[in-house]
């Protein structure tokens, strides 16, 4: 059977649409990087922010994409941050960006190794896995006291300048920068990767696994494979954390990490790459105020906006928030099919 | 004699005491038109799961084309060849037939574990889809989510998939289960379409699809073989003619 051109080159104009850049991403940008002049004051919170958010897409990649529960997503993290340190500490690599990629890679060797516990059973037997597999480093890193520094964490790190030519600053200026140039870059990455025909075989698999295998996807292996390059991702936002603050510590591991990353998740969404991003932001912010207004009891507070998030619904208040804006883009674009959120599907 | 696509030895499969499978051995011959009938409970589907490489046999063997492919599992058996569609709708509701077509194509041609090209980069694997679209009629519907898709599109996409594989055998699971009249004759068209160097194993209920489409048939019951031969000489048979009047009520 013969197919006219057109719909050859039409099917590769669709599949290629369904990548493309939408709008909201732009502004999301846009706005990461505006608050660089318009918040001077803030740029520790917005490191940690830009951090979080590296760290929580890496859990996107594995929950949103793949469908792989984990509540031991800190591991990496952890290792990644540790590594960063000892790097540093020791003068291995002393340009942060190499030494970043070098840690990144160690989490990933690590990510690779316990790949294959996390490919065994259920959803459960995965939460307790990985929860397990994060509870171990901590307790070793806790062990080997003579390396890690133990309770303490690794101190009196120097970080030398970025490339050689830009120095860390007190007022942390230069370390957001870094960390929301990391993230931009990796984000790139990330889109790169569930736009490719390896990202939709694991919103395959997610969906159905059986089915996934039954039209010729390998599912072990890339599930063995989507895991690995996610503990790279965390692995890196850990680095980062440790070469912002010259420090790492046991928190690193802490089984909170791994939750919050949950909650953060939770916030944003799963399965568009953005949500982890966007509940970054709102999780510290909430944070921020919470622990501001009460300063001892700002989890009761998170702890409510969850219930609520749940309750109502984030697709729900999506539309709310969203409201304006696609208005905007309905007028600008009239005659046009108005651009659309990015919307994942609830976990 | 004509060369054996598919053909099961002596093939065993037991659920706790319960044989479900008992002493199986099937030729399905290059080419045929091959359908696998039997009354409800006869164990139809745990032959589809074992060819499939769903389910392990507890003994005999499975041969694809003169080779063993009993331990093989599911994925590596279809890249051999050997593709199934489902009974039950199990196609992906939020992806839309592209990119349902496109996983299927994308994994066939080996580009399944490419991570750094975008879907739609590659030409022959857009061709590929293009074509596979357009046979099956769906290449308008191609950016619609399969979810909202009518049933009969849908089972139209599972026939399409299926056959993205490539597959040189291919198990058809009751194509035309639970579709409505007037979608009916799309989806028996799209059956009777199919390439005709396939050769199609076809499990169903309605006789009619069978007694139209099939060169050959196989009558299953209690999980072993009943009787095989030609449509009208299965019809003929007395063996067949009881097992279907005692549970005529419910067919």
């Amino acid at each position: 059977m013969t197919v006219s051109s057109a719909a050859r080159t039409q099917v590769g104009l669709t599949a290629i649409a369904a990548a493309r850049w939408r709008w909201p991403e732009v502004v999301f940008w846009l706005l990461a990087a505006s608050t660089i002049l318009l918040f001077p004051n803030r740029y520790l919170i917005l490191t940690e922010i830009a951090w979080l958010a590296l760290f929580a897409m890496s859990l996107d990649l594995i929950l949103g994409y793949a469908g792989i529960l984990s509540l031991g997503h800190a591991a990496f993290f952890g290792f990644g941050g540790y590594a960063a340190g000892l790097l540093a500490l020791h003068h291995i690599v002393d340009e942060p960006v190499l030494a970043l990629v070098v840690a990144g890679l160690a989490a990933m060797l690590l990510g690779f190794v316990t790949s294959f516990l996390v490919m065994r059973g259920s959803d459960l037997t995965r939460l307790m896995v990985t929860l397990g597999i994060a509870l171990l480093l901590r307790e070793l890193a806790n062990r080997f006291s003579n390396i890690t520094g133990g309770s303490d964490g690794l101190q009196g790190i120097e970080m030398q300048p970025i490339l050689g030519l830009f120095s860390f600053d007190l007022y942390g200026k230069v370390g957001f920068i870094y960390c929301l140039v990391v993230l931009f870059i990796l984000v790139l990455l990330a889109r790169r990767i569930v736009h490719s025909p390896f990202g939709l075989s694991l919103r395959a698999i997610r969906n159905n696994p059986l089915r996934a295998s039954a039209i010729g996807i390998p599912v072990n292996r890339r599930l063995v494979a989507i895991y690995t390059i996610a503990a790279f991702f965390a692995g890196v936002a850990g680095a980062l954390s440790t070469q912002t603050t010259a420090l790492a510590s046991l928190d690193g591991f802490a089984f909170d990490r791994s939750a919050d990353l949950m909650l953060v998740l939770i916030i944003g969404g799963t399965g568009y790459l953005y949500g982890g991003l966007i509940g970054a932001v709102i999780f510290k912010l909430l944070q921020e105020l919470f622990s501001t207004i009460t300063p001892q009891y700002w989890q009761f507070w998170i702890g409510a906006v969850l219930v609520v998030i749940v309750l109502i619904g984030r697709e729900r208040m999506q539309r709310w928030v969203m409201f304006v804006p696609r208005l905007i883009a309905a007028k600008l674009s009239r005659g046009k099919t108005p651009a659309a959120l990015p919307e994942g599907d609830t976990p | 004699m004509t060369a054996i696509a598919l053909e099961t030895k002596n093939l065993e499969k037991a659920f706790g005491g319960l044989r479900v499978t008992r002493d199986l051995s099937l030729q399905i011959r290059a080419g045929a038109r091959h359908a696998l009938i039997g009354p409800n409970g006869a164990g139809k589907t745990t032959v589809i799961n074992l060819l499939t490489g769903v389910l392990k046999p507890n003994s005999g063997s499975i041969m694809l084309e003169g080779r063993d492919i009993t331990n093989l599992p599911v994925h590596q058996r279809v890249l051999r060849g050997l593709s199934r569609t489902f009974q039950i709708n199990q196609l992906y509701p939020d992806m839309t037939p592209l990119e349902t077509v496109g996983l299927a194509v994308s994994e066939h041609l080996g580009h399944g574990r490419d991570w750094w090209r975008r879907m739609g980069t590659r030409s022959e694997i857009n061709d590929e889809i293009a074509e596979n679209l357009a046979r099956f009629g769906l290449l308008d519907v191609m950016n619609e989510r399969t979810a909202t898709l009518p049933y009969g599109k849908q089972r139209l996409l599972a026939l399409a998939v299926a056959i993205a594989t490539k597959p040189r055998v291919l198990l058809l699971d009751e194509p035309a289960a639970g579709v409505p009249e007037s979608e009916r004759h799309d989806i028996l068209a799209a059956v009777e379409g199919l390439p005709r160097d396939v050769t199609v194993l076809l499990i169903e209920h309605d006789m009619d699809l069978v007694f139209s489409f099939a060169d050959r048939i196989s009558v299953l019951v209690a999980g072993g073989l009943l009787v095989e031969g030609p449509p009208d000489e299965v019809a003929r048979d007395p063996r067949v003619k009881a097992v279907y009047l005692g549970e005529g009520a419910d067919a």
